[in-house]
């Protein structure tokens, strides 16, 4: 593009791509017809994934893009700070809003009262808003600003669950992440108090001058037990199943796969990039917290996930798992490590919010979730029931499947630090995935369906962008150049400290 | 055709013919038809296209897609794998004859779906025998175990869903926790898992360490029935019978037996097992293997029951071979995946159609059923007799190898273990023959209610795989020919 307004765009890419929704929100609320606001929305939402894809073409090609809000320079002035790592965060934020709130249209209208309908679209946006704002902030103050748009957010549209017991979910979740906010901020006012600057780079050039102490320790806890909540890592995360399981279906898919990534990047961003590898690994050993908790956390979930009744209960318990791979693959500290955290990010993502869809579609022809309610959906809805056996066999990790993929890196890099035990129970753990699967593949299709149940699919709208996420699930699982790619260099960045 | 593309389009075949099934669900005439163009054509690609390249010394190779940085989906075929192909395509042409009858004389529903799975098993077990390394087997060691899945809980009772549960999860758990991690620690420790002669292992790792890989790999290679992952296969019995004549005699378990084989040959290397003495426990455990599942087969009264322990206990013969690791002892664990899948097979056509002509299936129940349908139990006698390893059948020729296997490898001991274990064979299979010839009919039940009924379609195929065996017997040398060519290529480099 070469015109000047193009020119002014592209240059302004960082800002429009938060901006942009959280203009349109406010629109959405005084539109108040619930199909033009989801078209606002779901226009919105393409545009910031487009803006994404183009900033991660940037990022390839420049290597960074820091952006100055209002042309007040870093380290004063408030800095959106674009590397590989959080152009992949973003890409996946705005990719799973686009593709959710696409299928979400009918599934909303049958869950939630239509006169509410705009309020829930303007409270996505919202929390999208917060979400890429999150990823994109270079300083540490406006990560917990964003955070603190986006948790606001997705309280209301947890609340707005069809099932009474929605309201205490949410209010349970704002008591907890409110409680995680807390520390984080914490953590930031000690960091603050000790190097004087909020700047993420700024932190970390300052940190690794002074001598660490034990306020910097403090800090490093505080805002490794504020993400944990956000991030839901067990015990912290207990807040996360009820959440997702009363939450509107669609909402649970863009949650499941944007909240916990963003607060999983935050983590390993402070870890990485304000602390450093040195300071929080070989000076205050973080891991020898953070790797038993994951290693709990894989098994923990995954157990709890066999013997859940409610399927969509069980893939949040089945979060709490993933999540643990994730964090594992953070407290490796080494690039193959590193790499599989965050391939899991994109891949877990994917693969997630396409079941929770499909729960999504369940739920919208049979009206609950509950296994003894699916019973013969292979015959019911034949389709939806396929795409949850393709899904299942990515989150269990068969070859050729995208978690395949970050299983194998962290596998890799649990042999490379020579810590084969923990080889070991990534396996064990992926095996305990099999059997929750299973579980729910055999209700599928060795039990009969109702007497009164005829076939019905789901509609084309729900349907086929649950197969698009499915789909890609499998086709990252085969052509792996540009995921495992961006999240190498990602994780060599984030590695090698000063940029 | 070129033999790299002929590779690919061999692969592909049965997964056409599961779509081309599929398809023509509706009508069973020519679905079964597609069926059996499927598999002759695939058999004359391996036999036409592929085994002369082989023969010649080739190694057809064909490289699909690095999925990951140094993972790549290979295919590559060697005389290992070239006789595994051969037999597992050329039998599935005569199941699928049985298959038909089988099914249509039981009645039993799914059909299509059954015809599909069994294509696309057909389609995992070429993929095992085509893989050019290690990770490549293991993706398609997977697709075996998913689309033998259905097969086994075909019945769709209770017992079949436990069954099945106990399928998928040792199957899947050893090759998963165990198979997996081998898989990860060797890339780990060579920076490859290309299946090369003579093994990438040499050098690159602590020969304390040896073992203890070489146990992730056997034991996770669970489809080898090892003890104590043995389970499955007893298991897996409540199956159709053709399946557990083609699948769980030849290409499930042979997959197994195949993938330690390989390992040992082309992951280890036999200098290196030879040196460092790392398979001496494996010996062990293959030779316990081997006496106890046949002491087990011996009081089994279901006859499909009675065949997989002893199946258990033939593929602990492979085994065995394969962790001696001498090039007398490897060669006879090849031929013995040839010969025991012709007898194994013969064996349980006949069960199938003893249960699909008489509806009986304990061995108590066979008293005087050889008067009634003669062809049946005379090709089981000749299979037994295979099986046991007498000559002029071909089971003979896999164990004089394995015999002088271990007899290189100054193993005299285990010569007495063979001997015993054909001693058991003979008592486990020979009362059945024994009872159904000369025993005289059970009086009391109303055998004119049930008059014998036998489809040809169940008749024909277990007395031509018989006659296989007899034909095994006099064209050994080729075979074993061919897998020697695995060291010492004709006309072309090591």
């Amino acid at each position: 593009m070469s015109s000047p307004l193009g020119e002014l765009i592209r240059e302004n890419l960082p800002a429009l791509q938060v901006i942009l929704p959280m203009i349109m929100a406010p629109v959405c609320v005084l539109v108040r017809h619930r199909t033009v606001a989801w078209f606002l929305a779901v226009a919105v939402t393409w545009t910031t994934f487009a803006i994404s894809l183009a900033l991660l073409q940037i990022v390839r090609a420049h290597g960074l893009i820091s952006y100055a809000m209002g042309g007040w320079e870093a380290p004063w002035g408030i800095e959106l700070r674009i590397e590989p790592v959080n152009a992949f965060v973003l890409l996946i934020v705005s990719g799973i809003s686009a593709v959710v709130l696409s299928a979400a249209r009918r599934s909303f209208e049958e869950e939630i009262p239509r006169d509410r309908l705009y309020l829930l679209y303007a409270a996505f946006l919202l929390c999208e808003t917060g979400l890429l704002g999150m990823a994109g902030a270079g300083d540490a103050f406006n990560v917990f600003v964003f955070l603190e748009i986006s948790s606001l957010a997705t309280y209301a549209m947890i609340a707005m669950g069809p099932h009474r017991r929605a309201l205490t979910s949410a209010f349970r979740y704002l008591v907890m992440g409110t409680v995680g906010g807390t520390f984080i901020l914490f953590g930031i006012g000690l960091l603050y108090m000790v190097t004087g600057t909020l700047n993420i780079e700024d932190l970390h050039h300052r940190l690794q001058a002074i001598d660490a102490d034990r306020t910097v320790l403090v800090a490093l806890v505080c805002v490794l037990i504020g993400t944990s909540i956000k991030l839901a890592l067990l015990p912290l995360g207990a807040w996360l199943p009820n959440a997702y399981t009363f939450a509107p279906s669609a909402v649970t898919a863009f949650l499941a796969a944007t909240a916990t990534k963003v607060a999983f990047y935050v983590m390993a961003r402070f870890v990485y990039r304000i602390f450093g590898a040195d300071l929080a690994f070989e000076r205050f050993h973080i891991d020898s917290v953070l790797m038993p908790l994951a290693l709990i956390a894989m098994f923990l979930g995954a157990a709890l996930a066999i013997f859940e009744r409610d399927v969509k209960r069980l893939l949040a318990y089945s979060s709490l798992s993933q999540i643990g791979y994730m964090v594992l693959g953070l407290s490796l500290a080494s690039v193959t490590g590193l790499t599989g955290g965050i391939v899991h990010l994109f891949n877990h993502a994917l693969m997630k919010s396409g079941l929770f869809l499909v729960m999504a579609c369940a739920a919208y022809r049979i009206g609950s979730t509950r296994l003894s309610a699916l019973r013969g959906l292979g015959k019911r809805m034949p389709i939806t029931a396929a795409t949850f056996v393709a899904g299942g066999l990515a989150m269990i990790g068969v070859p050729l499947t995208a978690g395949f993929v970050s299983k194998w890196y962290l596998v890799k890099g649990a042999l490379e630090n020579d810590l084969w035990p923990v080889a070991l129970l990534v396996l064990l753990s992926s095996l305990l995935a099999v059997i929750y699967v299973w579980k729910v593949v055999e209700v599928f299709y060795f039990q009969e369906p109702p007497e009164e149940a005829g076939r019905q699919e789901a509609p084309w709208s729900m349907l086929l962008p649950t197969m698009f996420l499915i789909g890609a699930s499998l086709y990252f699982g085969i052509f792996t150049d540009g995921t495992v790619g961006i999240a190498e260099w990602s994780a060599r960045e984030l590695l090698g400290g000063a940029p | 055709m070129d033999p790299s593309s002929a590779l690919l389009w061999v692969l592909v075949g049965p997964a056409l013919v599961a779509v081309a099934v599929a398809a023509l669900g509706r009508w069973p005439n020519l679905r079964e038809g597609a069926t059996l163009v499927g598999a002759s054509s695939v058999f004359a690609g391996v036999a036409g296209v592929l085994l002369p390249s082989v023969w010649a010394g080739g190694r057809p190779r064909l490289d699909l897609v690095e999925f990951l940085p140094g993972l790549t989906l290979a295919l590559e075929l060697e005389p290992l794998g070239m006789v595994f192909a051969l037999v597992a395509s050329g039998l599935w042409i005569i199941t699928s004859v049985y298959a038909a009858g089988y099914l249509r004389g039981k009645n039993e529903s799914h059909q299509t779906r059954f015809f599909v799975c069994f294509a696309l098993a057909i389609f995992g077990a070429l993929g095992v025998a085509f893989a050019g390394n290690m990770i490549t087997l293991f993706v398609f060691y997977e697709a075996i175990t998913l689309s033998t899945f259905p097969l086994v809980t075909h019945a769709g009772t209770e017992a079949a869903k436990r069954a099945g549960r106990v399928y998928l999860g040792v199957l899947m758990g050893t090759s998963i926790a165990f198979l997996l991690l081998a898989v990860a620690w060797t890339q780990h420790l060579a920076g490859t898992t290309e299946f090369t002669v003579g093994g990438i292992l040499n050098g690159r790792v602590d020969s304390q360490l040896l073992p203890w890989l070489l146990a992730l790999y056997a034991l996770g290679t669970a489809k080898a029935a090892l003890m104590p992952f043995h389970r499955w296969l007893p298991a897996a019995m409540v199956a159709p019978t053709p399946v557990s004549a083609l699948l769980h005699a030849v290409a499930v378990v042979k997959a197994g037996v195949f993938t330690i084989t390989k390992v040992v040959i082309y992951i280890f290397g036999l200098d290196l097992l030879q040196t460092t003495g790392a398979s001496t426990w494996l010996q062990a455990l293959a030779a316990f293997t081997l006496i106890s599942a046949a002491i087990v087969a011996l009081s089994q009264d279901n006859l499909k029951r009675r065949l997989a322990y002893s199946t258990i206990s033939q593929l602990a013969y492979i085994v065995l071979g394969a962790s001696l690791v001498t090039t007398s002892s490897l060669v006879g664990a090849g031929l013995h995946i040839v010969t025991h899948a012709f007898g194994k097979i013969t064996l349980f056509f006949c069960a199938g159609a003893i249960y699909v002509g008489a509806h009986k299936s304990r061995i108590s129940e066979m008293h005087g059923l050889g008067v009634k349908m003669p062809w049946t139990f005379a090709a089981f006698f000749v299979a037994s007799l295979s099986i046991i390893g007498i000559p002029p059948l071909g089971g003979a020729w896999s164990k004089w190898f394995l015999a002088s296997g271990a007899a290189e490898a100054e193993r005299l001991p285990l010569l007495a273990l063979y001997m015993v274990s054909s001693l058991l064979a003979i008592g486990y299979l020979m009362p059945v023959v024994g009872k159904a010839f000369f025993l005289p009919p059970d009086d009391n039940e109303h055998d004119d209610e049930h008059p014998i009924h036998e489809p040809w379609m169940c008749v024909l195929p277990p007395v031509l795989t018989a006659a296989g065996c007899v034909a095994l017997f006099f064209f050994m040398d080729p075979i074993a020919g061919l897998l020697g060519s695995i060291w010492t290529p004709p006309g072309g480099a090591p």
